[in-house]
Parts: structure tokens; C-alpha cells; sequence
């Protein structure tokens, strides 16, 4: 198989979707205003005292993206497994693994690119210094992605189930946590005043490792799911 | 079936294994309970009082079976569910499911019994030392397979999805526990280790190694019942089972 068709299946999945978020833009935004509601929320349970949000910033807004990425799950495939689509995908002569990243590398830009931009404004709620608020954006830049891909397998195995959206979180977040670590380690670290170098690389790290693995697995579930 | 080679795949055959399977069980259940009775009773009577940690210590005669209980059911669970999707064995994901509760079983009792000895030593019930909140993690894992399984009616679907999600988990087993070490080390220099105590006197030791044959046993006995049950869920359609009711009857 050649390898522009190969590009041009990626290139065509990707475009694709982003069309069909793009006409159903609340999807999106729904997403987006969750993650900057529940990020607000905190100060309301925690107290106003800017010295202690400091110190819980990392975290909260970390979970947060968790949580708003876990959710967005559902936008990944469930749309077209309802409609068919899904099923025709699995026929199409390209690996499914290569339709995979597509879809991931459309969920990843619909709901993981704002979370990214949004969060130095939410930063700023909770008094981070500047050079903090870049370490944030790029510890979210180089971690979404990753959430879409790890959920991406989560997705495909609860394609279909009943009372699919709790059980995927079940499944989903555990597999979270080293993201959620090595994230929140990275801004509480650039808080400290400490290097950031070693969070990014063990972020790249998990990035690469399951951009290795993930649309493999999450294929192979896919064909499992829809058998 | 060839006459002249022994048939190597014979038990792997539920209808095989289900006999099998119920003839094996008494001798396990009969070795975990004499095995347990050793062990308690080197762990309440022979073993001495730990100078340091007083009577309190005695708990580490579950407790650390059960830790490393928790950790190889979970490998062995996701070996079976490995093998019954690469070789398409129904046997194999049969047993990777009455595994995993028991797996579970055995993470919760390690935490359990980890925190009721947390708070005499460490005078709390839980600190987010790297050692427990992966087997915390590890709880959750379990729980997400079981899950999963539950929600899955079809059976063949059940299976290859919970195995797809078992190795997924067992990859990131390694991934997890360094990371949350890390996490536990760069965020407050010394925390309490559990497992540094002065050096194990050899009789503490021999208790708790009969404790770890003892849960063994325990766990064989089990899951082969447990797996009994699947088979005979699984399999209630098949002539084998309709005939073993119908003698039954």
C-alpha cells in the first residue's frame, strides 16, 4: 500500500470530522465551558485565599482537563456507530489503526486544543505567575493529547453498552494518572521555581509510547466492539 | 484425535476441564486450610513479639500475602485473558474472570489490612506513600475488568474486550507505579516506607511464606470453582451439561 494513500485516508478521517464538529459546534463548546465551570467551582468549596489556590492550581486544573477530556469521549466514535458510519470504516482497504489516529487527531483538536488555550486565562483565576501560566498551556499541550488517545480505547471497548459514559470513566482514569503526575508535577514544579525539563520529557515520553500503542488497541477494540 | 500423541489441548476443553476441575478443588481448599492453620499459628504463637512494632506487627501475615496475591492474580489475569485472544481459547478468558475477583479480593484485603496497621505505626489509616496508592490504582483496575465484563452481554464480546482492557492495564501497571513513585518522592523527601524494617527474624519469615502458600492454595481453590460456575453458565446449552444435569437429577 502506498503511503500517500495512507496520508490521504488520515488527511480525509481528520478533515471530516472537524467538518461535522464544526456543524455541531455546541458539542464542542459544551466541553469547553465544563472544564472552565469546574475549574471556577473550586475556589467556592476551597475559600477565596489566593495563597492556597496557588498551591491547588495545578491540580484542580489538571482534573479538570481530565475530567472535560474524559467526557468528550463519547464525540469519538459514538455519532458514527450510531449512523452506520463506523461499520463502513472498518471496510475501507486502509489499516482501521490509520482511521484511529484521524478520528483521535480530530477529537484531540475540537476538545483538547481549546482546554489548552482556555487554561492560562483560568491560570490567572487562581494567581499563577506568568512563565507558570506557559508551563501550564505546554504541560496541557503535550497531555491532552494523550487523554484523547488512551480514552480513545476506552471508547471503543464501551462502544454500545449500557450505561457506557460511567464505565468508561471506570476504565479511563485510572490510565490517566501518570499524565495527571507528571502534569501537575510540571506547574507545581515551575511554581517552585524548579526545572520543568524532566515532567515535559517524561510527558513526551507517554506520549510517544502511546501514540505507539494506543490506535493499535484501540483497532483491535473497535473490531471487537462491532463484530 | 491421533492415538499415537498425547493430546496436549485435552484439558483445555471445558467440557475436559470441568471434571477435572472439581476433582482438583478438595485438595486445594484441604491444603489451604491446613496451610493457614500452620501459618496462624506460627504467626499468633511461635513468632515473637516485634521489639519495635510490638504486637501490631503480626499483621503482616496477611497483609504482604495478600499484597503480592494482588499483584500476581493481576499479571496471571491478564496473561489468560492474553492467551484466550491471541489462541481464541475460551477456557483461557473463562479463567481470566474468575480471576479477577478474586484479584480484587485480595487488593482490597492489602489495603485494608494495610491501613488498620497504618494507624498503630504510623498513627494514620492512610498516606499516599507510592506502594499504596498503586495498589489502590491497582484496585481500580480490577474493578474497571470487572466491570466492563459485567456490561458486555455477549460473552465472546465480554471476553476479547475485557483482555484488550487487562493487557492495556498491565502495561501500565509498570508505567504507574513509577510514576506515582516519582510523584510520592519529588513531593515530600521522606515519607514511611512500608517494607523497612530491620531484618526479618527467620521464624516471622517462615510464617508469612506458609501465609503466601496458603492464600495460593486459597486462590486455586477458588477460581476453579468460580470457573466451574462460568463453565456451567457458559456452557448450558451444550450436550455435555445437559447430560451432566439430567445425571444429576
Amino acid at each position: 500500500m502506498s503511503q500517500s494513500t495512507i496520508h490521504a485516508t488520515l488527511l480525509w478521517v481528520v478533515r471530516r470530522d472537524l467538518t461535522l464538529a464544526m456543524r455541531r459546534r455546541s458539542d464542542v463548546t459544551t466541553t469547553l465551558f465544563f472544564f472552565v465551570i469546574v475549574v471556577s467551582l473550586f475556589p467556592f468549596g476551597v475559600g477565596p485565599e489566593l495563597n492556597m489556590l496557588r498551591s491547588m492550581a495545578p491540580g484542580v486544573v489538571w482534573v479538570s482537563a481530565l475530567l472535560a477530556s474524559m467526557l468528550s469521549l463519547n464525540l469519538l466514535f459514538h455519532s458514527d456507530y450510531i449512523d452506520g458510519t463506523l461499520e463502513q470504516m472498518l471496510l475501507i482497504p486502509q489499516p482501521l489503526s490509520v482511521v484511529v489516529i484521524g478520528k483521535v487527531i480530530g477529537h484531540w483538536l475540537v476538545s483538547g486544543v481549546p482546554l489548552v488555550l482556555i487554561a492560562p486565562l483560568l491560570g490567572l483565576q487562581y494567581d499563577l505567575p506568568g512563565e507558570t501560566l506557559l508551563v501550564l498551556a505546554g504541560s496541557l499541550l503535550l497531555g491532552t493529547p494523550v487523554l484523547s488517545l488512551v480514552g480513545a480505547i476506552g471508547a471503543a471497548l464501551t462502544l454500545g453498552l449500557r450505561g457506557g459514559g460511567v464505565l468508561l470513566s471506570l476504565l479511563v482514569l485510572p490510565l490517566y494518572i501518570p499524565v495527571l503526575i507528571f502534569g501537575a508535577g510540571a506547574v507545581e514544579a515551575s511554581l517552585a521555581g524548579m526545572g520543568v525539563q524532566a515532567y515535559f520529557s517524561l510527558l513526551g515520553a507517554v506520549l510517544i509510547v502511546s501514540i505507539f500503542f494506543a490506535p493499535w488497541a484501540t483497532a483491535f477494540a473497535l473490531r471487537v466492539s462491532l463484530e | 484425535m491421533s492415538v499415537d500423541k498425547i493430546n496436549w489441548f485435552k484439558y483445555a476443553a471445558p467440557a475436559n476441564f470441568y471434571p477435572l476441575a472439581g476433582k482438583l478443588i478438595p485438595w486445594f481448599a484441604v491444603a489451604a486450610a491446613m496451610l493457614f492453620a500452620v501459618g496462624l499459628y506460627i504467626g499468633f504463637v511461635v513468632a515473637p513479639t516485634d521489639f519495635q512494632q510490638g504486637e501490631a506487627y503480626r499483621i503482616i501475615y496477611i497483609h504482604v500475602p495478600a499484597a503480592w496475591m494482588s499483584m500476581l492474580l493481576y499479571l496471571l489475569m491478564a496473561g489468560y485473558a492474553g492467551l484466550g485472544l491471541i489462541f481464541n481459547a475460551r477456557l483461557s478468558s473463562m479463567m481470566a474472570q474468575a480471576l479477577a475477583t478474586t484479584g480484587a479480593l485480595f487488593t482490597f484485603i492489602a489495603l485494608w489490612t494495610g491501613a488498620l496497621w497504618g494507624k498503630p505505626m504510623w498513627g494514620t489509616w492512610w498516606v499516599w506513600d507510592a506502594r499504596l496508592t498503586s495498589t489502590l490504582i491497582l484496585l481500580f483496575l480490577y474493578i474497571g475488568f470487572i466491570s466492563l465484563q459485567a456490561a458486555i452481554d455477549d460473552p465472546r464480546r465480554a471476553d476479547r474486550g475485557g483482555a484488550i482492557l487487562a493487557l492495556v492495564g498491565a502495561i501500565n501497571v509498570p508505567i504507574i507505579y513509577f510514576s506515582v513513585k516519582w510523584w510520592n518522592t519529588l513531593h515530600q523527601g521522606a515519607s514511611i516506607r512500608l517494607m523497612e524494617k530491620p531484618s526479618i527474624a527467620p521464624i516471622m519469615l517462615a510464617g508469612m511464606l506458609v501465609m503466601v502458600g496458603a492464600c495460593w492454595m486459597y486462590s486455586i481453590a477458588v477460581v476453579l470453582s468460580r470457573v466451574r460456575c462460568i463453565i456451567l453458565e457458559r456452557e448450558r446449552h451444550a450436550p455435555w451439561v445437559l447430560e451432566l444435569l439430567e445425571s444429576k437429577r
